[in-house]
């Protein structure tokens, strides 16, 4: 039982950071009409940008925010040197071109970074744990975690329902011609969501990164599942995409820790380790694949309604 | 087909590639023979891609998961001893069909970028099932190590004449492809592809029509799965992953979506082009990222817009 809630506790926590990497996709999905093979690469960068500035200013948050500031800026000059420039095209144009953009930060990272991983060592205030009930404790990082990016899905949520340039983000989805005619600067506000969706990117790439380690390629493995996220939860719905992120997550988390066990009830350990893994990532495709058979526009279709 | 100068291009170019063990013996770089024949497979892998991405407009994201298929099939039959040619590699174009059936049947109920990303999901599912397969290798692959026979009638282990009948195959892909492009199912599959709302609204029921040239373009990929696990001995997981099936459709953009000739082109292009840059510099996806991103930009029609002779096909 206490291993279900631990469980629970990380699939939450997993499922938070992939609606930071979701939300971007979809915004830009949604406003843009833009599929970004390259938003893991933002993932990646915002990882390797802290570990870096982490070194230089020995300070966990302030590292972590000047990488963040770093994101967006080059969040930006994606967007101004290579996104807008295929807004006109079609989908298989973008998948080729970011595509393009994804190879393109591999190589730059094993260039500057090296090929050998990183890992970011947490402060000593928040590498301990809690005693959440009697007989579990909770590692005080992953608490935290799960509290910004609780914090930041509401100020998503926040700043896109119930300001000004919330209003405009949304009126962009519906209808890009007419926001222009009526006076608003699309393209600023195209590549300030971009910059947006950088910075939710990096976010999520920061705060996995003491969890797990910088590495190039870090980025892709959880874009696809980020991308299966917004597809169940209906592209362009950041609603859509927050439900799903928590599903996915709690299925992918809890479906590894216990899954290994369940195995080995049937077959030989051995082939239960092997297996488990495997079969723990196909739950999530598997999830998919019969919501897309039952809805084929995702949970909470954004654009037919 | 109308002799055009672009037709002699792309003439000149089977010619070449017909030369190859010759030319690999003169020069005496007998490796190349074995670079020319992987490639040969990867341009039948592409050149089935092209049938649905561009003559299709369907943008599968997981086309490199047949590649794994057939040579899984090709992998596991042999592990258990059965090495008959004969028995292996149709069963590889058939279990990929079988696939193909069932995939695109769930696929194909969605459109646009659902369509990209379903097809990327499911290749992910079986990529994952290969990494699985606990008993062949799992996420190591399985070294195979009993070579396909075709009792005895044509020399496996023998490089030039591997080489000869991986080109024979691609050619027939070719000329099939032809076939069916310039048939009546043909016309419906490019009707759908501009406009499948019309197509629907004028009495063809473009579902079936549709899920039948996926299921052809994954039976032509799984052939290339056994071709290519045959010539390496061996198969992994690799060859599903999801970047595999990015570069199968950079070889058909590059080499020009919708032209006969172009994706086997382009994919050639493609690996002589990964060769040519990677001895260069270690770096070369630097380099290569940028190229599509400008390819995309300025070169949509590929290599094949390039090439003189007006219309296509």
């Amino acid at each position: 039982m206490l291993l279900l809630i631990e469980q629970s506790l990380n699939g939450l926590q997993f499922g938070l950071l992939l609606f930071l990497l979701a939300a971007g996709l979809t915004l830009v999905f949604g406003i843009m009409d833009l599929v970004n093979l390259a938003h893991g690469s933002l993932y990646m960068m915002g990882a390797y940008f802290a570990a870096t500035f982490i070194t230089w200013t020995d300070s966990f948050v302030l590292g972590a925010v000047l990488a963040l500031g770093a994101a967006f800026l080059l969040g930006v000059a994606i967007e101004l040197v290579a996104v807008r420039t295929l807004y006109a095209r079609d989908h298989l144009d973008h998948v080729l071109a970011t595509f393009g953009l994804l190879l393109f930060f591999n190589e730059l990272v094993r260039l500057v970074w090296g090929p050998a991983g990183r890992t970011i060592q947490l402060p000593g205030i928040l590498n301990t744990s809690v005693e959440l009930l009697p007989g579990l404790s909770y590692p005080t990082y992953r608490l935290v975690v799960i509290l910004v990016g609780g914090l930041v899905a509401f100020g998503l949520y926040w700043l896109v329902a119930r300001t000004r340039t919330g209003m405009r983000i949304r009126a962009g989805a519906s209808d890009r011609e007419m926001v222009g005619a009526l006076g608003i600067d699309i393209r600023k506000l195209y590549t300030l969501v971009f910059g947006l969706g950088a910075v939710l990117a990096a976010l999520a790439g920061i705060m996995a990164a003491p969890i797990t380690t910088v590495s190039i390629g870090m980025g892709e493995r959880i874009l696809i599942v980020a991308f299966v996220v917004i597809v169940i939860g209906g592209i362009g719905s950041i609603r859509g995409a927050f439900v799903a992120a928590l599903m996915v997550g709690m299925i992918d988390t809890v479906g590894r820790a216990f899954l290994p066990e369940i195995l080995r009830g049937f077959m030989s350990v051995p082939a239960a380790n092997t297996l488990a893994p495997a079969l723990a990532s196909m739950l999530v495709y598997i999830l998919m694949a019969l919501i897309l058979f039952l809805r084929p526009q995702g949970l909470f279709p954004a654009r037919s309604g | 087909m109308r002799v055009t100068p672009r037709l002699v291009v792309y003439g000149l170019f089977m010619l070449a590639l017909a030369m190859v063990p010759t030319l690999a013996q003169v020069l005496a770089e007998p490796f190349l023979v074995t670079l020319f024949t992987r490639m040969i497979i990867l341009a039948v892998a592409a050149v089935s891609l092209n049938l649905i991405l561009g003559y299709g407009g369907m943008v599968s994201f997981g086309h490199a998961v047949y590649l794994g298929i057939g040579g899984y099939t090709v992998g596991i039959l042999a592990e258990h001893g059965t090495t008959n040619g004969f028995v292996q590699w149709p069963l590889a174009i058939g279990i990929s069909a079988l696939y193909a059936t069932v995939v695109g049947a769930i696929c194909l109920r969605t459109r646009g970028v659902y369509f990209i990303m379903i097809t990327l999901a499911f290749a992910q599912l079986v990529y994952f099932v290969g990494v699985g397969l606990y008993a062949y290798g799992g996420d190591d692959g399985l070294t195979i190590y009993t070579r396909s026979d075709f009792a005895g009638l044509i020399r496996m282990s023998h490089k030039p004449s591997f080489y000869y009948l991986c080109f024979a195959i691609l050619c027939i892909e070719i000329l099939i492809i032809h076939r069916i492009v310039h048939s009546r199912f043909g016309l419906v599959i490019r009707a759908s592809k501009s406009n499948d709302r019309r197509a629907n609204a004028i009495g063809i029921p473009t579902f079936r029509y549709r899920l039948a040239a996926f299921v052809i373009a994954g039976s032509f990929c799984g052939l290339a799965g056994a071709m290519l696990a045959t010539q390496a001995d061996y198969i992994s997981p690799a060859v599903m992953h999801w970047t595999r099936s990015g570069d199968l459709i950079v070889s058909v953009v590059l080499g020009g979506m919708g032209s006969l000739f172009g994706p086997a082109v382009g994919t050639i292009v493609f690996l002589l082009l990964e060769e040519v840059l990677s001895s260069l510099t270690e770096y070369w996806q630097l380099v290569f990222g940028p190229m599509l991103l400008l390819l995309v930009l300025f070169a949509k029609r590929g290599i094949d817009g390039l090439l003189p002779g007006g219309d296509r096909g």
